[in-house]
């Protein structure tokens, strides 16, 4: 009786927690946004017509979503890891930057087969977010410095480095643009459905995400990470280091954004462009927070978010309601989720007296 | 090249525009102390800025005057505190998290108005701007005079700030209480002082003032609203107050420092020194980054980002 009740009281929490709160935090979100919307002489219900029909209203617009998705996954996949270690890795877009120029470089100065070509052009992707992950890791665990702002400073290191190499060292010869040369053929992810946009980065960012449950719940790594982001003392007990496991998932969370960087030269852009990211590592936040730190999760919070960023196009051009409302609505579901999972509501008395707070 | 920039460095145009520039970072930074003091991790700075700036723009564009563009900025930055607050303190919901939402929605809310309300033509709108006020007698100091008190009134109204916090936290009983709760909010408590009320005052004031520190942006430096005008402000100051040692005169120090690196970069480009600009660029966060890492480790109020709830 008492297992039957506790396996019910399991699947009440993950209904509320997976599917309930989400799906209410997106609603109550729209809900505010439209205030918003109404404030600028738009009307609501048209503009929201054209950010869904644009973002899931055909087969183009569905494949438009999906290859939004592909960076979002990965970037997702990357705040994900470091969250459920406590490590708040604001730092993802950065470490995408890293991630594309060290993949371009790979793709544009070799000229190698290309089954070792594109491995090796996504390697260096990690690598390259790696290493922009690996020093907050290590200013975090050696020297105690602050993650949060140590990663977000580094991000407009790495912006205007990148910018530096496209105006120099990367910059196609012979061109004022701030861009590098076309990458390589044998670097370029194909597409995976004809005559749409959407490559191979999609097989990978779904792989990724299947690698990277197992890794969080399956291996004695992830278990340890997860213990360090629930109770850093009782896992100091227990033997783990904690400088340790802070370095280490630095150095995936990075690598992985890392590998989103990459994938969106590899895959979309073909070369390194100034702009190439509408802040991806940002939206990653929202992503991994609605996706509830968990791959599935994430996997269906970036194809929402992708879809929003493709319909909000089409709702810009038919209703002029700018692209950047997107944030708000990011911005809302970010809030009202964790301040949902926070507050210790209990839901199924919300309506009756009391209001629900405990 | 060295000597080129220990030529700017020791100039009085330097220094002139090293206060200029602090101003910004000195106000925020003054805000968020009272909130971190108060155990707040106050990194919703930047979201509060960006409201600052964009509604200190719009209140001088509707009516031509600065100073109601700074109290519409001061209400956008403390709208900005109130949803920081209510997701904090009411709900507990984590610092981190809810400050990267907070300013998600004050970038995206600002956009949105901004392109709205300014069909066509955003990019070229133009309001008010602050313009330099003489102090008299003050300013006839030889030297001091022209460097200190030739500013536009925002860098008096900082300098003011400045003194307020340093006082309230010195000698009020409203600042000790504020640092009581950040060190020991379970102790306060049990004396009667309400943990919630001191957070929400504390964040709602920090707001108010860091939106005073985003209009020095659009109605000082410029006469216009630019998307992304703040970048990393926000950031920058809170570091300032990490660097301060959560002290008001570290605090003021420390926003100095991060200011001189702005200027110096700014004086840099119109010098055209043989530097690629973007290095520039990067000067004000390298010199920041490098600062926390001299500083090293730091004491930082003892329940700094713990949600508190009477249990």
């Amino acid at each position: 009786m008492s297992i039957l009740q506790n396996v019910q009281d399991y699947i009440k929490n993950l209904k509320f927690s997976m599917i309930i709160l989400p799906v209410f935090s997106i609603l109550l979100a729209l809900i505010f946004g439209s205030i918003l919307i109404i404030s600028i002489g738009v009307n609501p219900i048209e503009a929201y017509k054209y950010l869904f029909t644009g973002a899931f209203g055909s087969w183009i617009q569905i494949t438009e979503t999906l290859v939004n998705a592909i960076p979002l996954i990965f970037t997702g996949l990357a705040i994900t890891i470091a969250f459920r270690a406590s490590i708040f890795n604001i730092g993802a877009e950065g470490q995408l930057y890293f991630g594309a120029v060290f993949a371009t470089w790979a793709g544009v100065t070799f000229s190698l087969p290309i089954y070792i070509h594109l491995p090796f052009a996504i390697l260096m992707g990690f690598i390259g977010g790696m290493i922009w992950g690996a020093i907050p890791g290590i200013l975090n665990a050696k020297k105690g410095l602050n993650i949060v702002i140590v990663t977000l400073l580094m991000n407009y290191i790495a912006i205007h480095f990148t910018d530096f190499l496209l105006n120099g060292p990367l910059q196609q010869p012979g061109s004022w643009n701030p861009q590098s040369s076309l990458i390589e053929s044998t670097v370029i992810l194909p597409i995976i459905f004809e005559r749409t946009s959407v490559h191979a980065g999609l097989i990978l960012a779904l792989a990724l995400a299947v690698i990277v449950y197992i890794f969080l719940w399956k291996s004695t790594l992830g278990f340890k990470l997860r213990m360090v982001g629930g109770n850093k003392k009782a896992s100091e007990n227990a033997g783990v280091s904690i400088d340790k496991t802070i370095i280490l998932t630095m150095l995936l969370s990075g690598g992985i954004a890392g590998i989103a960087g990459a994938v969106e030269i590899l895959g979309k852009h073909h070369r390194l462009i100034t702009g190439f990211s509408p802040e991806y590592g940002f939206d990653a936040i929202a992503v991994a927070i609605m996706g509830r730190l968990h791959p599935l999760g994430v996997i269906i919070a970036a194809i929402f978010f992708g879809g929003l960023r493709a319909g909000a196009s089409v709702m810009q051009t038919a209703v002029r309601m700018p692209v950047v409302a997107v944030s708000v609505i990011q911005g809302l579901v970010i809030l009202f989720i964790v301040a949902g999972t926070a507050a210790d509501i209990d839901w199924s008395k919300i309506f009756k007296k009391g209001g629900g707070l405990k | 090249m060295i000597l080129d920039i220990l030529q700017i460095i020791f100039s009085a145009e330097f220094f002139y525009a090293s206060i200029r520039m602090t101003t910004p970072l000195l106000l925020a930074a003054m805000g968020g102390l009272l909130a971190e003091r108060a155990g707040v991790l106050i990194l919703s700075l930047e979201g509060m800025m960006v409201a600052g700036a964009f509604f200190g723009f719009y209140g001088g564009y509707i009516t031509g005057s600065v100073w109601f563009g700074v109290l519409l900025a001061m209400i956008g930055g403390a709208l900005i505190g109130l949803v920081y607050a209510i997701a904090t303190v009411s709900f507990n919901a984590n610092q981190v998290v809810a400050a990267v939402g907070v300013n998600m929605l004050a970038v995206g809310v600002t956009s949105v108005i901004f392109r709205g309300a300014f069909v066509g033509g955003a990019g070229q709108a133009t309001g008010p701007q602050f313009l330099r006020y003489r102090l008299h007698f003050l300013s006839d100091i030889p030297i001091i005079g022209d460097l200190f008190f030739n500013h536009i009134p925002l860098v008096y109204l900082a300098a003011i700030v400045f003194v307020l916090v340093y006082l309230f936290f010195k000698y009020t009983d409203w600042g000790l209480k504020v640092k009581a709760v950040g060190e020991h909010p379970l102790a306060c408590e049990s004396v009667g002082i309400s943990v919630t009320k001191v957070r929400y005052l504390t964040i709602i004031v920090c707001g108010l003032i860091a939106g005073i520190a985003g209009s020095t942006l659009s109605l000082g430096y410029l006469n216009r609203f630019v998307e992304g005008m703040v970048s990393g402000r926000g950031w920058i100051a809170f570091s300032a107050i990490i660097l301060g040692g959560w002290q008001p005169v570290g605090t003021l120090i420390a926003s100095f420092i991060f200011g001189a690196a702005n200027a110096l970069q700014i004086r840099i480009q119109a010098y055209g020194l043989n530097i690629p600009f973007q290095f520039l660029l990067m000067l004000p966060y390298l010199v920041t980054l490098l600062s926390l890492f001299i500083i090293g480790k730091v004491h930082s109020p003892a329940a700094q980002g713990q949600p508190y709830s009477k249990e």
